[in-house]
């Protein structure tokens, strides 16, 4: 299988007046053409951060990508000239964010805004640009997609406007998508049906898609790979169906056994106990120890090496044999 | 939206009624015009009373209003003690201040909207300081100040400008009593836009555009700045009444006949016909300049809906 993006040892601070926030701390992660990584974890845990570092829409200053590499398509695009890299974004990879009220513009017309890939990316005309926004809103399955592309973004329903974002960023049917907690903004309901378009989508285009999220349920649904992320390193990485059977990380078990479930009605939610460290200042050893159910003393001074526990597994967790165990 | 203007000027007629009502009254408390019309002299009592008859100043105060006003809107807006019509004296006032506040808008908009959008990008670096400094001390120095200091320094000391505007008052030597008029609202014009323009940096919209991979120049023309100026532009449209009520100091300063120099000379002189008047044209400026400004707000900002 062709890679398509591959992140190597990413390391991303913030320089911020209260200290240096290691936001991320040697990620490494890759994704292959038509294949969905789920990145999963707490607020804080890099998720994002390390999205946007691979985009180049971090916000710089305070970020600072301190050391890594991230290939695409085999090019570096840490040493991309800002212009070449530009042209990357938006047609080759591209975004979709959390809230699309707030991350689309109020001003102007989603038409105007889903025409603006093809006039800048294309050298389209504005008309022209304006009759493939029609089909691309057809595309989404936005009703009335003629009429309603004068419209203004705070007229459309949440759905839909999540609906937009997507179009936007499938306009130029780019490699690789990542959505950044694409359904967190949505009601239920609708949540199950944009999750589906976007998957939908994704098949037919045979896109890479990196999904960003702390909703296990969604992941189970649409993921191929799953990276677990903690205090801006990756804790364990394995296909879907297999860390749901038997994670391999006690973070990954305490994730698992937060979902609420139905034959434990009555009884108390469990919940991982303790808070996410501080990322001005991580604990020595084992991110995870000071909240783990497992730690040994080894945990609190030894960071533990991504371990290998199958050929499409790893861990890293020095007692990931006693987790997956029992 | 129809609707929303026909509302809007049914709601100006209380307004401007009860402001000339007030302006009226107030004139009219400067006390007696039949004795400043004869200056030191007394008048004979039979010409004062027949005077007082001639200009319906024999009525109660509330009649004299109304008969003023249904003399306006036939437009007749009366004759100053000098013997000259008050429309006359508009006629020549007017333009020379229309022209004054065209100079003084551009120069706070375009000066203005630059500084802020380049301190807004550079926050906290020694451009953004030096402008907010920059700023400060314009706003705490007085228009009596800062006319009468550039007037010397440009005007006698380096003799670039002519110190006092002629009487056509043609739009290049407007440029200094320009300058000056506009000096206070083009430090806020630059705060606004710089506050704006920050405040949107951050925006989730602007980070969307960049990663729809469009040229920088793209991402601020189209996206960071329509919606940084929306404040901006209502500011500047509100401010271009109080420009031109608001020019009597800067008039003064350099000699230009407009209406603050009229309104100034019409209060000294007790004057009424000539004050009553120009206010009540300044009132309606005003009104309509802000409905203008809300019907701005509304096509830049497309979130605003009038019904």
């Amino acid at each position: 299988m062709d890679t398509l993006l591959d992140v190597r040892d990413l390391h991303v601070e913030f320089r911020t007046r209260d200290g240096v926030a290691k936001a991320v701390n040697g990620v490494n992660y890759s994704v292959n053409a038509g294949e969905t990584l789920a990145v999963l974890g707490e607020s804080g845990s890099g998720k994002s951060v390390t999205a946007q570092a691979i985009m180049g829409i971090l916000d710089s200053p305070p970020g600072h990508i301190t050391q890594g590499k991230i290939f695409f398509q085999g090019a570096d695009l840490l040493s991309l000239h800002r212009e070449a890299r530009r042209q990357v974004r938006g047609a080759k990879m591209a975004m979709i964010f959390q809230d699309a009220l707030s991350a689309l513009n109020p001003v102007l017309s989603v038409g105007d805004q889903l025409g603006e890939m093809y006039v800048v990316h294309r050298g389209m005309s504005r008309k022209d640009a304006r009759a493939r926004a029609v089909e691309l809103m057809d595309r989404v399955r936005i009703p009335a997609a003629k009429e309603r592309v004068g419209d203004y973004p705070h007229q459309f329903s949440g759905g839909m406007r999540q609906r937009i974002m997507i179009a936007m960023a499938m306009a130029l049917e780019p490699d690789l998508i990542i959505a950044d907690e694409p359904t967190t903004a949505l009601d239920v309901t609708v949540q199950a049906q944009v999750m589906e378009l976007l998957a939908e989508l994704q098949r037919e285009m045979r896109m890479g898609l990196i999904l960003i999220t702390h909703d296990l349920g969604v992941v189970a649904d649409v993921a191929d790979r799953i990276a677990v992320m903690y205090a801006g390193r990756i804790v364990e990485t394995a296909p879907v169906h297999e860390i749901y059977k038997a994670p391999a990380h006690p973070y990954t078990k305490g994730l698992l056994e937060s979902i609420p479930r139905l034959d434990l009605k009555g009884k108390e939610l469990y919940a991982i106990k303790g808070l996410p460290p501080s990322l001005i200042n991580i604990p020595p050893g084992c991110a995870f120890n000071p909240r783990c159910p497992m730690a040994q003393e080894v945990c609190r001074t030894d960071v533990p090496p991504l371990y290998k526990v199958s050929q499409t597994r790893a861990s890293a967790c020095h007692f990931w044999k006693e987790c997956l165990g029992d | 939206m129809g609707r929303y203007v026909i509302r809007r000027l049914l709601q100006m007629i209380p307004v401007f009624v009860g402001s000339t009502f007030l302006i009226f009254v107030m004139v009219y408390a400067l006390g007696d015009p039949v004795a400043a019309l004869f200056g030191d002299r007394a008048p004979d009592p039979a010409t004062a009373a027949q005077i007082r008859r001639d200009l319906y100043l024999d009525h109660p105060l509330w009649q004299q209003y109304t008969h003023y006003m249904a003399q306006i809107f036939q437009g007749n807006f009366g004759t100053a003690f000098t013997g000259q019509p008050v429309l006359q004296l508009m006629g020549s006032a007017w333009p020379l201040t229309i022209r004054l506040t065209i100079v003084a808008v551009i120069v706070e908009g375009v000066i203005g909207i630059i500084l802020g959008i380049i301190s807004g990008m550079r926050r906290g670096r020694s451009v953004d300081t030096g402008v907010l400094v920059l700023t400060l001390i314009v706003v705490s120095i007085p228009t009596f100040v800062s006319g009468y200091v550039l007037q010397f320094l440009f005007g006698v000391k380096w003799g670039v400008v002519n110190p006092s505007v002629s009487a056509a008052a043609p739009f290049n030597e407007l440029i200094l009593p320009g300058v000056v008029l506009a000096l206070v609202s083009l430090a806020y014009v630059t705060r606004l836009t710089r506050t704006s323009i920050a405040e949107n940096t951050r925006a989730d919209y602007v980070r969307t555009a960049v990663a729809k991979g469009l040229p920088r120049r793209r991402v601020i023309l189209r996206h960071l700045l329509r919606n940084s100026l929306i404040p901006v532009v209502t500011f500047i449209g509100t401010d271009v009444g109080a420009l031109m009520g608001g020019a009597i100091v800067t008039e003064r300063i350099f000699n230009i006949h407009g209406v603050g120099y009229q309104l100034y000379q019409g209060i000294l002189r007790q004057n009424s016909p000539t004050v009553v008047g120009f206010v009540t044209i300044l009132v309606i400026v005003f009104l309509v300049a802000n409905l203008l400004v809300d019907l701005l707000y509304a096509v830049l900002d497309p979130r605003i809906r009038y019904a």
